[in-house]
């Protein structure tokens, strides 16, 4: 079991190696990165099973042992985030295909696509399966520089502009994370996650509160936590659908899952918990007002991305298990949510020919599928019964009324709050997109047999197979990739059960610290 | 071991000036930043290490080496930014050959803020004599 391990990291890096070499080959870069992402998900699943059922399981990588070498572990927690992390971004992968990333121009860089996409998913697992700080820094920096390449994908002048502010932030994240690893090593003398558990709890308390922050910050950026979060917003929506999908999905998730880490294996205790339940309120209401007041979909998206950031700080400052497991949970549920809800949206920006909302209208009479699409998740989002993200806000309600005190409690209220203004942000969306008159400006009814892609959409010369492409619209891989993620969240429900007990041991197994720590060190800390 | 203070210093004044440069609008500029924080941090890891003399077995007895941990974590940090030194030059360039220059554009929403007011603040405005210089438009991007 324990060779499984390091595989979902060196398989979509040896994936984007082979990749890169067939350049010049579309047909068979695809088959690679399907076959890599397919297999990376078995591998996950197989590591869920394994773990949830045993201890975590350890690699010293390379044979270097523990407080040295780097170690990769797979706990509950990593494992969970590993397999949700490699169904997101199969389905992705698929749906991306299925466009043949023909939403930009002829310039479009077809070839770099797939290694990036592999190196991101590489980076991604990385960070999740990390057991050394610095091979977390890492982690980040491989999915980082990927996802650079990603969101200037084609270099047209506005993905430039957006691109520019991302990268920027960015790497100024990346360094306050290095300098925190400095700082964490000079008062340590290590950056093995298990051994500074230890090690750190022995600091002064001064010291110790000045490398949490540091720490906190640098993830916070990445999270995109209220203060730190006007990037996202403007930089995000700019890549095209697929690759905005991912991000959304899956990087700020990243973010989440290092302060989920800190937090507990790092830094217990809860000293923090205040601030973090501040910034959680804060975090939701603004980006939530943030999204009412937009007017294109994609934009209004990411600031609901942003704000139910907020909801799993919410549930990690509270500091308990059940708070913990329902975060965990929610994480689960948004990557799922709202990498669907992009890809909807992609779909929509086909069929209409644009996201703009005073430009679209009729969609729902236009492509009822297109319809059920959208609406099944945007309802998953706002927390209407008995989707998953209903059960989610359900569990960190019930955590925080558990919780009790006047903080926790205006938590409870702002998630209220938030979740209401999310349905009002998505049925505005969808009475102006998909009900009303058609708008004249849009492609008519019978477009839809259009054989060819609609202006703005030509597929790039070199490649080859038109069949992807009947139906030019809404290509059918495209549509089949959106449903499998659609009914991938709709079965979140159907498996709460299973998946809140499973999230329940691993966060009792997180605040515990010491499976993880005996995992790594079976003979003591040295 | 006791903390160097030449170290201390320049890491301070790494810092002090790549912060000063990333605050700037032009993408070169935010370069030189990054590239200066970048060596300002792996100084900084350097200095975390305990000093002596060359870590290799058979040169130097063991209680006198140099900690060899920060100095490979340096080595990983130093190629990380190689690589985006290369890409940030790349996107000042490709910026430079699509707008004529490679500034950090505002914010979409920061625009349309700017915007908004300038309508508010238009000649049809009922008073615009003295919030004129407030609403002053920034250069179109």
């Amino acid at each position: 079991m324990r060779v499984l391990v390091p595989l979902p990291v060196v398989m979509p890096l040896l994936g984007a190696a082979l990749t890169l070499m067939l350049a010049r080959r579309p047909r068979a870069q695809r088959a690679v990165s399907l076959a890599v992402l397919t297999a990376t998900l078995g591998v996950s699943v197989a590591l869920l099973v394994a773990t949830s059922t045993g201890p975590p399981r350890v690699v010293q990588v390379g044979g270097w042992a523990a407080p040295l070498g780097i170690v990769l572990i797979a706990d509950q927690f990593a494992a969970l985030m590993l397999v949700v992390s490699a169904a997101v971004t199969l389905c992705v992968l698929v749906y991306s295909i299925g466009q043949g990333m023909a939403d930009g121009n002829e310039e479009t860089p077809l070839s770099i696509y797939h290694p990036s996409y592999l190196v991101l998913t590489a980076g991604v697992t990385n960070a999740f399966l990390s057991g050394d700080l610095f091979n977390l820094y890492v982690g980040f920096e491989i999915l980082l520089v990927a996802s650079y390449v990603l969101i200037t994908l084609g270099g047209t002048e506005n993905r430039i502009r957006a691109g520019t502010t991302y990268v920027v932030v960015s790497i100024l994240s990346s360094l306050i994370f290095l300098t925190g690893l400095g700082l964490v090593y000079a008062a340590t003398g290590t950056l093995n996650m298990a051994q500074l558990a230890g090690r750190l709890d022995a600091l002064p308390d001064g010291l110790n509160l000045v490398l949490h922050t540091m720490l906190l910050l640098a993830f916070g950026i990445k999270a995109a936590v209220f203060p730190l979060s006007a990037w996202l917003p403007d930089s995000y929506p700019t890549a095209p659908a697929p690759v905005t999908a991912v991000f959304a999905g899956l990087l700020t998730k990243v973010g989440v899952y290092a302060i989920i880490r800190t937090e507990t294996l790092l830094f217990p205790g809860g000293r923090t918990a205040d601030l973090l339940l501040v910034v959680g309120l804060l975090t939701m209401l603004v980006g939530i007002l943030g999204a009412v007041a937009q007017s294109d979909i994609k934009r209004l998206l990411s600031f609901t991305l942003v704000s139910h950031i907020g909801y799993m700080l919410f549930g990690i400052g509270l500091t308990s298990g059940l708070g913990l497991s329902a975060a965990i949970f929610y994480v689960v549920h948004h990557i799922t949510v709202q990498t669907t809800l992009f890809l909807a949206v992609g779909l929509v920006e086909r069929r209409g020919g644009s996201t703009a909302m005073d430009r679209l209208g009729g969609l729902a009479r236009l492509s009822p599928l297109l319809a059920v699409l959208f609406f099944v998740p945007a309802l998953n989002l706002a927390g209407i019964p008995p989707f998953s993200g209903f059960l989610g806000k359900l569990g960190l309600i019930e955590a925080g009324v558990a919780s009790g005190g006047p903080l926790p409690w205006a938590l409870v209220a702002g998630g209220l709050l938030t979740s209401l203004l999310t349905l009002y942000a998505i049925a505005r969306v969808w009475s102006l997109a998909f009900w009303r008159e058609p708008h004249t400006a849009m492609p008519g009814p019978e477009d839809t047999t259009h054989t060819r892609p609609p202006s703005g959409t030509a597929r790039p010369r070199d490649v080859p197979d038109p069949a992807e492409f009947s139906g030019a619209m809404l290509p059918r891989l495209m549509v089949a990739s959106t449903v499998a993620l659609v009914v991938f969240g709709v079965a979140l429900t159907a498996v709460a059960g299973p998946l809140f007990e499973l999230t329940t041991d691993a966060a009792d197994s997180l605040l515990e610290r010491v499976p993880y720590i005996r995992a790594v060190y079976p003979d003591g800390v040295p | 071991m006791t903390p160097n203070l030449t170290y201390v210093v320049v890491v301070g004044v790494l810092f002090a000036a790549g912060v000063t440069l990333l605050l700037e609008r032009s993408l070169t500029r935010v370069l030189m930043g990054v590239i200066m924080l970048g060596n300002g941090v792996n100084l900084l890891i350097l200095a975390g290490g305990r000093a002596g003399g060359p870590p290799i077995v058979g040169t130097t007895p063991q209680d006198r080496m140099s900690d060899p941990l920060p100095q490979a974590m340096i080595l990983t940090a130093i190629v990380i930014t190689l690589g985006m030194t290369a890409f940030l030059l790349a996107l000042a360039y490709r910026s430079w050959l699509l707008v004529g220059h490679d500034e950090v554009q505002d914010d979409v929403e920061d625009r349309r803020i700017v915007a908004l007011a300038e309508r508010d603040e238009g000649p049809d405005a009922v008073d615009d004599s003295d919030t004129d210089d407030d609403a002053e438009p920034r250069p179109a991007p």
